[in-house]
């Protein structure tokens, strides 16, 4: 067996009990990417000599001793919004095609004191703005369950390369459900956990008051096991919390007797598929069979959510992304004799791709003057009223079962005329962001030979019981275990 | 409601993005149409809601006064479209703030 | 008497005395090779976050406790959004919502132009806290005129600004009011208020009203105004200019107009025709702040005395008069010399405070001001000065020696008592040797001792110089009147 088929688990099992080396591990992920990422095209960037260099510096360190950490070893992919100092930073626009960040993100440097060796830095949606990584500047990214449907998105290469087994985990960021609705596409865990447990230091922002940044990977003990490295207090981001964290592998017991599962009745309208709601219904009578109490919880203020996100998320955008104004880094189009908001304007409409200018523009009048108070106020306040029917729901159960998306994956340029179709994809996901919680989807099942995902929702920081739920279903399944064949 | 060319030009500008009559346009249907979906939000009644503006209650997160020497100047301009003289480069610029 | 009332309101951004910027640990030293005070928060790089300074809080605290503004005990920061290639994030974090502090107050001296002045209130909007841009300069440094270039040395260094509300009613006020803003940030150790390296900036507002309209006219902003001289001109200017305009039966146009001093005059500022629209909202990097009574009363107790507070109490407990107490109150460390020259010093006659006072308003700072230089740069310490006074005192030397000795502990910084020693300057109090020189003096000047006799007390004066020349100025000259009088009118 190759080692690119095993968990990271059990990849950094080998490496410490010296049945693999570092270089091994990376040679074989290398091969397979370099096998299979034609189709798939997962990454911007592949680091193969980076990989290298640092699995030999690994290997000799271990050699002598040393500990080399809990992902020693483990290759990973990471989100191209992910600052790497000395590697290109793309976020996939042209804007920063040539952006070399002179510092890490937190979580890059995290990894690094872990062992995780990056292979390469993974395809998105532009600036994460999308659900189908269609919209990046250079080019889409395949699902390997079916090389004609997207991965999903904005963290689609990402995903897309832990199913094509082209690294067992990857980083991707999630502002209203950019981990979550990939990793249902392509039948990965994808966790999203809840806001300030990981610090986005280094994470090119979109929505500052929504970005997480969170792990995905084969099973729920990846996902953990890579939640515990990246997890944790940062001071370099205020709103990072400040607490002792649990240890998440311990979390998983496999067993939910007696765990409250609430069921969100309003998570099973706008435009779900009876085959998605059949697979999810099914998983919860999975989860009462382990010994699970399933209760009926109402969140009425959840069909608001949409609307929500769409005036939260581009208004902060739209500051967020005013830097890029071709002054200290990035593209710069300027022509003989354009002045300086020549520069900026012509730097902007050529630098951002179309559903990125769009947003912007609906989050700068989102947030003008006359229009504030009836939209991003207005927003604000909504948000306050879907966090409290998450509290209300939260006072009745210990996590929430809905499903991750209304379908399984679309086919490339399905959605692309049709772009409130696209956004619908995120129906489920983005009421979590809203309220900061911690959610993780995981398979539940197939749909025409493509994954279906089970959404589970915990209460803030309560990522052990989220994982414990997850992982209890998972073992009591077999939907993990089965691949994309490429 | 459909926005003014007026308006989608204001917005145009305040987004520094040069965009063609053609993508003005586009704008213009594009815009029009989600702001249409907003309208929903004012069926709910929020007078009483406070905004949200952090989900967690972190306050007073505060670093001590204490200086270290920032980047390495390669590191600053390693990205700079044009500088000279070991400062960024832009056209001139006339108008203040 | 001009046909219109002038209104005028000030708006002041004063660099804080930090180590540290304001969200990033680069040094708060703008003055340095450009883009060497930088890194990825200030230079606004992708995926870097903001982390307030601890000690700009507690600065910013310290003046609006001094301004006696309602502080917004929750407070948040929010985004002022604007393109400008000085503006690395393009939005400058800032206050608007729930600023610092709201209201509160500043009071001026206004002279009456007789040398006596009045006490004004000016009232205060609010007082919030942000962070400085960049510096942007032209191309003609680097040979190309067609291009600016930008330095973010200065890029996030914090800043308070302290909005006043058009309280003032003429050039005169505004500059008291520029004097007592200033020296209370020195006081209250929160700015060096250097004018000249820009870390202490004015901008004012200015409109006139034909006297009696209660409505204000057409507000017009001046900027570049870096000095106070400059802050002065300019408005005379733009008053002068505007008067023109409604004498004319003309309208003042609303605009922002920067100060060319050069020309003397206000131009109006080139802009593109476009509004702005700040587009505020609450900054989702940054927490919000909770100001509770213990942190409060934590920095109320770093405080100093404010100078109004000391000015009375040197008037009403140490006796000195108003013009003594401005002088010494005019910086906290003219003031604080002062209050340590007189530490532990009493007289008989309670003139302790009055004494040293003399000496500091007079001799010291007379020093002092004719080099140009600064009170914490005098090399006499203010012990010395003690001592020295303590040596008239006593009887030990001379006003007149003491001022030769101060002008000797003033350039090398030695003790009175060395100096005095080493130079034999000791005053003569001994009767027998001083009844022995004036009987000298007396035989020496037979024509001012008759002139004397005849009733010309002025030849008084002539007998008592001659036993100081003999005495080398040594003699206590009480003594010397007395002893001599006591030989003529035998
Ligand atoms: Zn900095």
């Amino acid at each position: 067996m190759s080692l690119s088929q095993l968990s990271a688990y059990q990849i950094a099992q080998q490496v410490q009990s010296k049945k693999a080396s570092c270089r091994e591990v990376v040679d074989d992920f290398l091969g397979r990417i370099e096998a299979v990422e034609e189709r798939v095209k997962a990454f911007v960037t592949v680091t193969g000599d980076e990989a290298r260099r640092r699995a030999d510096m690994l290997d000799r360190r271990l050699a002598s001793g040393e500990d080399i950490g809990a992902l020693g070893g483990v290759p990973i992919a990471v989100k191209d919004a992910l600052c790497t100092r000395g590697v290109k930073t793309t976020c996939s626009s042209k804007m920063l095609e040539n952006f070399v960040p002179p510092y890490d993100a937190h979580v890059v440097e995290r990894l690094a004191v872990d062992g995780a060796i990056t292979v390469g830095k993974a395809n998105m949606d532009e600036f994460a703005m999308g659900s189908s990584t269609e919209n990046s500047a250079f080019f889409p990214t395949r699902n390997p369950w079916d090389l004609e449907r997207v991965p999903g998105g904005s963290s689609g290469g990402s995903t897309a390369a832990v199913a094509a087994l082209e690294a067992p985990l990857a980083l991707g960021s999630d502002t209203g459900g950019s981990i979550r609705q990939p990793a249902a596409y392509c039948g990965c865990v994808g966790l999203k956990p809840t806001y300030g447990l990981v610090s986005r230091y280094g994470l090119i922002a979109f929505a500052s008051s929504l970005d997480q940044i969170g792990p995905i990977a084969n099973d729920v003990r990846d996902c953990a096991l890579l939640l515990q490295s990246i997890a944790g207090h940062d001071r370099r981001d205020t709103t990072s919390i400040n607490r002792s964290l649990p240890k998440y592998l311990d979390a998983l017991t496999g067993n939910i007797r007696g765990l409250k599962v609430g069921v969100p009745q309003e998570f099973f309208a706008q435009g779900v598929q009876g085959y998605v709601s059949d697979a999810v219904h099914k998983a919860i009578d999975k989860m009462a069979e382990l010994g699970a109490e399933v209760v009926e919880v109402s969140m009425p203020s959840t069909e608001y959510a949409l609307a929500t996100y769409y005036i939260i998320a581009p208004s902060e955008a739209s500051s967020n992304l005013a830097r890029y104004d071709g002054v200290q880094y990035g593209l710069r189009v300027h022509e003989m004799g354009d002045d300086i908001v020549q520069m900026y304007s012509k730097t902007r409409v050529k630098g951002f791709g179309h559903e990125v200018q769009h947003r912007i523009m609906i989050g700068t009048h989102a947030l003008s003057s006359g229009f504030y108070d009836a939209y991003y106020l207005k927003a604000q306040k909504v948000r306050t009223l879907i966090r409290r029917d998450f509290e209300a729901a939260f006072q009745k159960c210990d996590v929430l079962a809905t499903p991750t998306a209304p379908t399984v994956a679309f086919k490339l340029g399905e959605n692309a005329n049709d772009p409130f179709a696209m956004k619908l994809a995120d129906v489920c996901t983005i009421p979590v962001n809203m309220a900061g919680l911690p959610a993780i989807s995981l398979p539940c099942g197939f749909h025409e030979k493509m994954p279906i995902g089970l959404q589970l929702i915990g209460n803030l920081l309560d990522e052990s019981t989220l994982l414990r739920a997850a992982h209890a279903y998972e073992q009591a399944t077999d939907w993990h275990t089965q691949r994309a064949v490429l | 409601m459909r926005l003014t060319s007026e308006e989608v030009d204001h917005i145009a500008l305040l987004s520094r993005l040069d965009l063609s009559p053609a993508e003005r346009e586009r704008a213009a249907t594009e815009l029009s149409q989600i702001l249409d979906h907003f309208e929903q939000l004012k069926q709910l009644d929020t007078a009483d809601v406070p905004p949200t503006e952090h989900v967690l209650p972190v306050v007073n997160v505060l670093r001590a006064d204490e200086s270290r020497p920032g980047l390495p100047r390669e590191g600053v301009l390693q990205n700079a479209p044009e500088h000279a003289g070991g400062m960024f480069q832009v056209p001139r610029v006339v108008e203040a703030e | 008497m001009s046909k219109y009332e002038i209104v005028i309101g000030m708006e002041v951004h004063a660099e804080l005395l930090t180590q540290s910027k304001q969200f990033c640990a680069c040094p708060n030293e703008a003055v340095a090779p450009p883009n060497t005070n930088v890194c990825p928060v200030c230079l606004g790089f992708p995926g870097s976050l903001p982390v307030l300074n601890a000690k700009s809080v507690d600065l910013s605290l310290r003046t609006v406790l001094a301004f006696d503004s309602k502080i917004n005990t929750r407070c948040i920061f929010e985004r002022k959004n604007y393109f400008y290639p000085d503006l690395p994030k393009a939005y400058q974090v800032s206050q608007r919502l729930l600023p610092l502090g709201e209201g509160g107050f500043i009071d001026i001296d206004v002279p009456n132009g007789d040398g006596t002045s009045t006490v004004k209130r000016v009232g205060l909007h609010d007082v919030h806290m942000e962070e400085d841009t960049g510096k942007s300069q032209h191309g003609e440094s680097i040979g190309d005129p067609d291009s600016s270039l930008i330095d973010f040395n200065r890029s996030g260094i914090p800043l308070l600004e302290i909005v006043s509300l058009p309280d003032m009613r003429s050039v005169e006020e505004a500059e008291a009011y520029m004097t007592a803003l200033r020296q209370l940030l020195l006081y209250l150790e929160v700015s060096d208020c250097k004018m000249e390296l820009g870390r202490l900036r004015f901008e004012a507002s200015l409109s006139l009203r034909p006297w009696g309209q209660e409505e204000y006219g057409t507000r017009v902003e001046v900027k570049n105004l870096n000095s106070m001289k400059a802050v002065r001109d300019s408005l005379r200017a733009e008053i002068e200019r505007q008067t023109r305009i409604l004498d004319s039966g003309g309208v003042v146009v609303q605009q922002t107009m920067l100060w060319d001093e050069a020309s003397g005059t206000t131009q109006p500022m080139r802009s593109k025709e476009q509004a702005h629209d700040y587009r505020y909202f609450p900054e989702p990097d940054l927490v919000p702040l909770d100001i509770d009574s213990a942190w409060l009363e934590r920095v109320r107790a770093s405080m100093p005395e404010l100078p109004r507070a000391k000015n009375q109490r040197f008037i009403e407990q140490l006796g000195l008069s108003s013009y003594e107490a401005g002088v010494l109150t005019s910086s906290r460390e003219i003031a604080e010399y002062y209050e340590a020259a007189l530490e532990g010093y009493t007289k008989s006659d309670g003139g302790a405070a009055k004494a040293i006072s003399n000496w500091v308003c007079n001799e010291l700072l007379g020093r002092v001001n004719a080099q140009n230089s600064s009170i914490a740069e005098a090399k006499v310490l203010p012990a010395q000065l003690r001592e020295l006074v303590q040596l008239i005192d006593a009887g030990t030397i001379s006003g007149k020696i003491a001022k030769e000795i101060f002008d000797e502990m003033f350039t090398s910084g030695r003790d009175a008592k060395s100096i005095v020693e080493e130079r034999g300057l000791t005053q003569m109090s001994d009767t027998t040797e001083l009844e022995a020189i004036c009987e000298k003096v007396i035989a020496a000047n037979p024509k001012a001792v008759e002139d004397y006799r005849g009733g010309k007390e002025k030849s008084f004066g002539a007998l008592v110089g001659g036993v100081m020349k003999e005495t080398k100025g040594r003699a206590n000259p009480a003594l010397v009147n007395e002893l001599l009088k006591k030989a003529l009118t035998q």
